[in-house]
């Protein structure tokens, strides 16, 4: 029994890390848009995207996922319906009928990457922020191009201090994942689940737990390394 | 002739006009010191001389070419921005060192960056400048392992590696404890001495008073008064800058 539920776990712990590295290939760099959206001297793409933000930020995770993955059918249903009582016609309702969910994984993963990209970004404004005038001024006072000062000279410093706070986030999005079960992605605590169901064993739940924290706990290493090789500098 | 002609500069933040109508002018090799109580515009000059600040009136010439006009200030490309500021030099009173590098790549970033010169001659001329701060032993030290002197001495060496024409010093020591003033005051005099043009915003009087062709004291936004540091120093013509010598003798 142990070894059928270990590999069954093992099975769910495999569409979990799945679900963990493709959310960050995504959202790390879609972050980096959101910031410079939210920090843009053009006031309505400012203001657009602090909204979205704010949105993002100021709901549930467990309800961004439900939306992403049934509001499609939903509007397709709705649109059909319009479209059969003659309510309403033409391209774009004809369009819209045409709407319904997506694949599983795939509506998880977007609610995903969109969540963790407005985290992300916020902490990328704030380290891009921290960064004293001065550096600036000193690039620029030497013939820098912003580019150059950005890429050359800020870059780094930032990264430096957004390390812990990314730390913390990306340990969160390990345990986040198992949202995903809310529309039936198998991860790992939906297969511990199954055992709990089919032959009343709770122990496989707390197993999953042995699972997350090896994740972790690789993670945190990793991130105390690359602490490490960053602390030859102070900013 | 001239090597810097700054005529009737005028800059404002918001409605308060900080710098009333600035002229000056400097002659190669020399040093002109600026003094003047806090918040009498000097940083506002010095940065409107590396564009960091706008001036929205006056010129500013250099070797007799106007390279800065301020009725035309939102004209300027980036470009043009960064080749105007490649005259002058600045050298922060927080100097401002880049963290993440070592000495030499704190120097040789910008020259390397804007092509000065082959990598070679840029990393030679590196060297010879950190020797000439006094720094030979600690080319690959990192600023967080220098103390402030020796921090300042770098960012006049980075500054320097881009051979500008006029080296700008906004209170280089006002940071430091006053056991190091001296070995940054040191390394100026013996560019003063080797006829680099520099203009220096200080507190330190009896330093302007050693090291100046030509002293300034700006009260409010103007030049109060101009002259030699004999001039300067022991005729004040002018009762504000009797008080204030007078002030800072009392320290
Ligand atoms: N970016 C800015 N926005 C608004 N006001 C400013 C700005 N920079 C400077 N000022 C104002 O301009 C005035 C002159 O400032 P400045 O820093 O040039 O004085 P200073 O002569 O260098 O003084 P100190 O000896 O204290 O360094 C001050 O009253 C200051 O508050
Ligand atoms: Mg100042």
């Amino acid at each position: 029994m142990f070894v059928e539920v270990s590999l069954k776990l093992f099975e769910g712990m495999l569409v979990t890390c799945k679900l963990f590295a493709l959310t960050l290939l995504f959202s790390l760099p879609l972050g980096l848009v959101i910031c410079f959206g939210s920090m843009s001297r053009f006031n309505p793409v400012k203001w657009i995207v602090k909204i979205f933000v704010w949105i993002i930020r100021g709901t549930p995770l467990m309800l961004q996922l439900i939306v992403i993955y049934y509001g499609p059918g939903l509007i397709g249903t709705w649109a059909s319906k319009l479209l059969t009582t003659g309510a309403a016609a033409g391209g774009f309702v004809e369009w819209l009928a045409t709407w319904h969910v997506f694949d599983r994984f795939f509506a998880v993963m977007i609610a995903f990457v969109i969540n963790y990209a407005c985290y992300f970004s916020e902490i990328y404004r704030g380290g891009i922020e921290s960064i004293s005038r001065g550096q600036y001024e000193a690039g620029q006072v030497l013939g820098m191009t912003k580019a150059q000062i950005f890429f050359k000279v800020i870059l780094l410093q930032v990264f430096k201090r957004i390390v812990p706070p990314m730390s913390n986030e990306i340990i969160t999005l390990v345990k986040d994942t198992s949202l995903a079960r809310v529309v039936m992605v198998y991860e790992i605590i939906w297969n511990a689940q199954k055992f709990v169901k089919s032959d009343g064993l709770l122990w496989p739940l707390f197993y999953t737990a042995i699972y997350y924290l090896l994740f972790c706990g690789i993670l945190t290493l990793l991130f105390g390394y690359i602490e490490k090789k960053m602390s030859y500098f102070r900013s | 002739m001239p090597i810097l002609e700054v005529k009737d500069l005028k800059k404002s933040f918001g409605k308060t006009e900080i710098l009333k109508g600035i002229s000056f002018s400097i002659e190669k090799g020399d040093v002109l010191s600026i003094i003047g109580s806090s918040g009498s515009g000097k940083t506002t000059l010095l940065r409107c001389l590396n564009f960091l600040e706008f001036a929205e009136n006056g010129t500013i010439a250099v070797n007799d070419k106007v390279i800065y006009n301020g009725a035309e200030k939102n004209k300027m490309s980036e470009q043009h921005i960064r080749e105007m500021r490649l005259h002058f030099g600045l050298v922060f009173q927080s100097f401002n060192l880049f963290p993440q590098y070592s000495v030499l790549k704190n120097i040789m970033l910008a020259p390397t960056l804007l092509k000065f010169d082959t990598p070679e001659n840029i990393e030679k001329k590196a060297r010879e400048l950190i020797d000439k701060v006094g720094l030979s032993d600690k080319v690959d030290y990192y600023p967080c392992q220098l103390s402030g002197g020796q921090q300042q001495r770098v960012a006049i060496a980075r500054a320097l590696a881009l051979n500008p024409d006029i080296l700008c010093f906004d209170e280089p020591t006002s940071a430091l404890d006053p056991e190091l003033t001296g070995e940054v005051l040191k390394v100026i005099k013996q560019l003063a001495k080797n006829d680099t043009t520099m203009i220096i915003v200080t507190h330190e009087m009896n330093f302007a008073r050693e090291v100046s062709d030509k002293i300034i004291f700006m009260d409010d936004g103007v030049v109060l008064q101009e002259g030699t540091p004999e001039e300067f120093f022991n005729n004040a013509s002018n009762e504000r800058v009797a008080a204030f010598l007078k002030n800072v003798s009392e320290y």
